[in-house]
């Protein structure tokens, strides 16, 4: 369904642009009908950065996103609100994702608006209407208020019934969790696991890794902008090869076990790309061959991994 | 919801603003002086029309009269009229190249950003009342309109610096992608999503440029760089300190002008804090 | 017994009345306890963190006690508590690490701090360079402005600074949750860490994360809508919870292991009361599946094992 291949992005920056920052170096991954796949990264691992590409928010510097077998990048008027009918995001912070100045439910009327001018206004109120049952809103306590009036899971379901509206195919949900309080996460984690036995593939952005393992089938580990290693969830999780998935999982902190002995490296992260791995700098296991890029290699089915050492020991 | 029932809900909260009521009540009561005032002034303003020279009010002379026997009252209003020129025309310009230039660095980002920011910067560290003084010196006949330009064409870049933050954080706010998701045009989102979030910004910059450009005005007067061939507020109190008004103890002549000056500079900023409160929802509950 | 707090109470001022946040609080801190404080958002955790140190408007102090080392502390009076702030109880705010000042060389920043609270730079500095060395920070730091360090070393910078008097209780608010993953781990055992090597005696982490405590807090409390729910050894709150908020709480929690096809989490259905006009009673009540008559009056919080302390009616009948 989505196919990112090779996909780049790379800012400039420095006064007057003398200096690249690659956000996203050669990320390719691909989501299939009615997939979740996580993509877990820390801050400044280009994991929201690569769901803005997808949703044409931001353009791509290289390589290629494919929506159903057609190239993103070129879709324009039509053709992109078509791609809106069926490809939408939710975002992480529910309180700016609405404008202030306008009540909350405004959200609808542009959705109508735009992309169903020819129903009825009676029409439009109710599928509004049973869209915000379907998230679990009552929609008498939450029609007709200001954003902040509204709690943020409240927001955080409006977005979600808005993308509902649109009958889509493909949702980017950018850590639609994290804002939310323990005891709301789960329903917003279940609605979204709802929506994909109906059939909806998502892209669930998180840095979460408990919430990424419920609701995803792969996952995608990301660090400073490239794959690091992503597979199906279960061997992501319980056999992470690559030294930052290992560390990755065995810094969060868990439920049902305590940390292990991990050294944590303090040093700020400067993700510079002068060529090699991205890991090198904080990799524990670093050798000479890792000043050249390693490869995103298949080391057993569906898991992949980007990692020289790994290579070696298998080689 | 229609459009009608938005800008009465709007009027509705502006109306129950205290702030915003003194604010407007002060400010439009001297406007309306502007209008009335030479209708009830029954002297040409300069015309010495009392030969005893400096007299404190009187019946016939409302504000009492001039060194030079020229009605006081007649000078304040028509100064008035000045003062409210300047500050719509000199803070209107002031307003609108900040908020051009503001907008346009802000909304597009990068190389055009950085030329207009440093434009901006550059305007902002030159000495602008260094600048008046030369321009104006140079300037053998100066009238109101060339003294609002001046002030206009210096004052802009803080309202610039502001409204290209605002629009710079506006911009990426989620909701403008949002907007972009909706399968919006640019230009709609810029005009139905950025725009409204501006507008109390842009009457906000507006009132404070109107005030700053009054108050400009009055220190350009007051140093004698006035326009040569009008009156105004300033240049009252520039002509009475000049003719030692201060040390005869003819207060009537500058206390006036100098008092209507400080209360619609002030009233404006009042009505712009009570209109923070009108435009943000969320002050409003308060 | 570090800190002991009785039936502490405090509300928020605000236009339309007071707002409930913190009622009736009693509980006790341990010499050496790492106490975790958990709860959602506006359950009065903070509140009550901040109540300890500067209790300030819109906060208002209704009544209660608080004893730290057993000398009362005056927690109602901004001056009074001048003497204890610091060197008794010191405080660890949420965004410290992005409040320093950035103009400031972290070096004068701290010299500021200290005689601000009249101690003694020059007589401090060696112990300074101790505790650096301790959070391996290089003595360097003191000439390096806030933006020259990472998220990090300003968190252990911070740390270093507030536990510098070797305070009674040291109150850490949330300081691990804008953090990455590692860098939060990191910083989380150095807490423990600090404790360990006494330079706080006990300390209390305000925290909406359970997973967090769980891996170094000794006892955990949690809270619900300004109401003490339930406090116990970490271990046994986390594996057998009393209190049914906690226990579905804890249940609702998603583990690494768990997926949603093999095991479906159910959240707590119902959302927390408005504190301006709390329901009376326990405030659980509306949302509690087990609720009966009896949880129209308030519950105590009683222990009903040994360190186990909950405040729930079906509990003390079950016991009974």
């Amino acid at each position: 369904m989505l196919e990112l291949d090779r996909v780049s992005k790379t800012y400039k920056v420095g006064t007057f642009g003398g200096k690249d920052l690659h956000a996203v170096m050669n990320v390719s991954f691909n989501v299939g009908d009615g997939e979740v796949v996580s993509l877990i990264g820390e801050s400044g691992s280009g994991k929201t950065t690569i769901g803005k590409m997808i949703l044409r928010l931001l353009p791509i510097t290289s390589g290629t996103i494919q929506f159903d077998g057609v190239d993103i990048s070129t879709l324009e008027g039509a053709e992109l609100k078509d791609y809106y009918r069926k490809v939408q995001g939710v975002f992480q912070d529910p309180f700016s994702s609405y404008n202030p100045i306008f009540k909350a439910d405004r959200l609808f009327k542009i959705l109508q608006e735009e992309f169903y001018p020819e129903i009825k206004n009676q029409e439009w109120d109710d599928k509004v209407e049973s869209a915000m049952k379907d998230v679990g809103l009552n929609p008498n306590e939450v029609l007709n208020k200001f954003p902040h009036q509204l709690s943020g899971g409240q927001l955080q379901r409006f977005l979600i019934a808005r993308a509902l509206l649109l009958d889509i195919k493909f949702l980017v949900a950018d850590e639609i969790i994290s804002m939310l309080d323990a005891s709301r996460r789960i329903d917003v984690l279940n609605l979204l696991a709802d929506l994909k036995s109906l059939g909806l593939s998502i892209l669930f952005i998180t840095h979460d890794l408990s919430l990424g393992y419920y609701i995803s089938e792969r996952a995608v580990i990301l660090y400073g902008g490239s794959v690091a290693e992503m597979g199906a969830t279960e061997k992501i999780y319980f056999n992470p090869i690559h030294p930052y998935s290992q560390m990755l999982m065995a810094c969060v902190p868990r439920l049902d076990q305590e940390w292990e002995e991990v050294d944590v490296d303090l040093r700020g992260k400067q993700f510079e790309h002068t060529g090699g791995c991205i890991y090198f700098e904080r990799c524990p296991i670093a050798g000479n061959k890792c000043l050249d890029e390693p490869p995103l290699i298949e080391i057993e089915e569906d898991h992949f991994v980007a990692c020289w050492k790994d290579f070696e020991e298998n080689a | 919801m229609s459009e009608d029932k938005k800008i009465n809900e709007f009027l509705y909260f502006a109306l129950r603003n205290k702030k915003l009521r003194i604010g407007l009540f002060i400010v439009l009561f001297f406007l309306i002086l502007t209008f009335i005032g030479p209708m009830l002034a029954q002297n040409d303003p300069f015309d010495y029309v009392n030969p005893g020279g400096a007299e404190p009010p009187s019946s016939e002379y409302l504000f009492g009269t001039t060194f030079f026997g020229q009605d006081v009252f007649a000078q304040f209003v028509y100064g008035l009229r000045a003062t409210f020129l300047v500050g719509l025309l000199g803070g209107g310009i002031g307003t609108l190249i900040g908020v051009l230039i503001g907008f346009t660095a802000g909304y597009r980002g990068g190389i055009v950003d950085e030329l207009l920011n440093m434009l901006t910067n550059i305007i902002l560290v030159i000495p602008v009342l260094a600048v008046l003084l030369i321009i104006a010196a140079y300037l053998e006949v100066r009238t109101i309109l060339i003294e609002c330009m001046i002030i206009g064409l210096t004052a802009w870049p803080w309202t610039a610096r502001a409204i290209r933050a605002q629009t710079f954080s506006l911009r990426t706010r989620e909701f403008v992608d949002l907007a972009r998701l909706s399968g919006m045009k640019s230009s709609k989102v810029i005009f139905t999503e950025i725009a409204p979030n501006m507008m109390s910004y842009l009457v906000m910059a507006f009132i404070l440029q109107f005030g700053g450009a009054i108050l400009n005005a009055a220190t350009l007067d007051f140093i004698g760089l006035g326009p040569t061939n009008a009156i105004s507020l300033g240049l009252m109190m520039q002509v009475a300190v000049l003719w030692g008004a201060l040390q005869l103890g003819s207060w009537w002549w500058f206390v006036p002008p100098g008092l209507a000056i400080t209360a619609i500079v002030g009233a404006l900023y009042v009505m712009n804090v009570g209109l923070d409160e009108v435009f943000n929802p969320k002050l409003r509950e308060m | 017994m570090s800190l002991q707090v009785e039936h502490l109470t405090v509300y928020y001022q605000t236009l339309r009345g007071d707002v409930q946040a913190l009622e009736d609080a009693t509980f006790t801190i341990e010499d050496g306890e790492i106490m975790g404080l958990a709860g959602e958002s506006g359950c009065g955790k903070t509140t009550l963190g901040h109540s300890l140190i500067r209790l300030v408007p819109p906060m208002r102090y209704v009544r209660g006690k608080v004893k730290i080392d057993s000398e009362e502390l005056p927690i109602w009076g901004m001056e009074e508590m001048n003497p204890f702030r610091f060197k008794k109880i010191s405080i660890i705010p949420q965004y410290a690490m992005n409040a320093m000042n950035p103009t400031r060389k972290i070096g004068k920043m701290t010299e500021e701090l200290l005689e601000s609270r009249k101690v003694s730079f020059s007589d401090t500095l060696p112990e300074l360079k101790r505790r650096l060395d301790m959070v391996e920070l290089t003595h360097d730091v003191m000439n390096m402005y806030p933006i020259e360090l990472s998220g990090g070393m300003k968190q252990r910078m911070v740390m270093v600074l507030s536990t510098l008097m070797d305070p009674t209780l040291l109150i850490a608010d949330e300081i691990t949750s804008a953090l990455d993953v590692s860098t939060q781990k990191a910083v989380a055992e150095m807490l423990v860490e600090f404790r360990n090597r006494e330079c706080c005696n006990s300390v209390m982490l305000i925290t909406h994360d359970l997973s967090i405590l769980y891996q170094i807090a000794d006892t955990i409390m949690v809270m619900y809508a300004g109401q003490l729910s339930e406090k116990a050894a970490t271990h046994t709150m986390i594996h057998s919870p009393r209190h049914p908020y906690t226990k579905l709480l804890i249940s609702s929690l998603p583990k690494v292991g768990v997926k949603y096809a093999e095991k479906r989490l159910k959240g707590i259905p119902g959302s927390p009361p408005l504190l301006l006009d709390p329901p009376i009673g326990c405030r659980f009540r509306e949302r509690c599946p087990v609720a009966f008559d009896k949880c129209l009056d308030v519950p105590p919080f009683l222990e009903i094992e040994k360190d186990h302390l909950v405040a729930c009616w079906k509990e003390f009948e079950r016991d009974a």
